[in-house]
């Protein structure tokens, strides 16, 4: 097994890369968590209008999971600890 | 009738009997138990214990095998344990903290034996979530569906979950009743 030479020649390929997919928060249906709470949270940690709030509340309802909200990595991740510290069930992913 | 109602700061107010206090009391005492958890025995932990913990060599965290726990404490990425154990490694401990911490706020605003309940507006959203934890631990715990009112009633009057079923429905009154204010 060989070690990789130390850093100073990076290929040039990296300057090429295509732009990141964006990543995104998803949330996921259960049973307990209330309509109007999870209505509530994505109105107070999205800065959501209600309709808005409502209408996604209504698509992890029914659909089993919603986009809640996309962007970088760092930032979705900061909303799933925020979400988790409301119950709600989220995640991270990247979009396909 | 409305448990709770809008105060003029934005806060909100209600009144609760002895027995509903000591239940509120119960509950969210069990959540900071458990939000404690296996770190209830290790010294105060320190700033420096927490970067030592996060630098450390060895395996990310797995998903607690409790399933209340791995409901409270859920991963932050699914179908990649790689990047669900990093995740957890750097938020697991805050988000035990920050549990711990709105149960907190329902034990000190809690009248000590029933009455009056006051909270301002940042009292009255740690109440929302440290009701909603006590929920889904429950609610976990009793394998609860959205049809939980037809779990109920299809219990014998003497099953001892009757009276967690009965516990359950009466923290989402609670719940709906404050958001309720809350929205107003």
């Amino acid at each position: 097994m060989s070690v990789a030479p130390a850093e100073v020649d990076l290929p040039r390929i990296e300057d090429e890369s295509v732009p990141d997919k964006p990543w995104i928060t998803l949330v996921w249906n259960d049973p307990v968590n209330l309509m109007s709470y999870v209505t509530y949270v994505f109105e107070h940690v999205f800065g959501y209008p209600r309709s808005k709030a409502e209408k996604l509340m209504l698509d992890v309802h029914r659909k089993g999971k919603a986009v809640v909200a996309s962007g970088t990595r760092e930032a979705m991740e900061r909303n799933v600890e925020v979400l988790h510290g409301y119950g709600l069930w989220a995640t991270v992913r990247q979009d396909a | 009738m409305e448990m709770f109602r809008r105060t003029r700061d934005g806060g909100v107010r209600t009144w609760l009997s002895d027995g509903e206090a000591e239940l509120l009391r119960a509950c969210v005492t069990a959540t900071i138990d458990l939000m404690a958890g296996d770190r209830k025995d290790r010294p105060r932990r320190t700033i420096i214990d927490d970067l030592e913990e996060l630098f450390a060599a060895g395996p990310d965290p797995q998903v607690p095998s409790d399933p209340v726990l791995a409901r409270l404490l859920p991963e932050g990425y699914r179908d990649d344990a790689d990047k669900a154990g990093e995740f957890r490694k750097y938020t697991e401990s805050t988000l035990r903290e920050a549990k711990k911490y709105f149960a907190q706020t329902v034990l000190d605003t809690l009248p000590e034996r029933g009455g009056a309940v006051r909270l301002t507006a940042d009292q009255a959203r740690d109440w929302l979530r440290a009701i909603n934890d006590v929920r889904l631990a429950l609610g976990v715990r009793l394998k609860v569906t959205e049809e939980f009112e037809d779990q109920l009633a299809a219990l014998d009057p003497e099953d001892p979950r009757v009276a967690d079923f009965t516990a359950y429905g009466w923290l989402g009154a609670v719940l709906d009743s404050l958001l309720r204010a809350l929205n107003r």
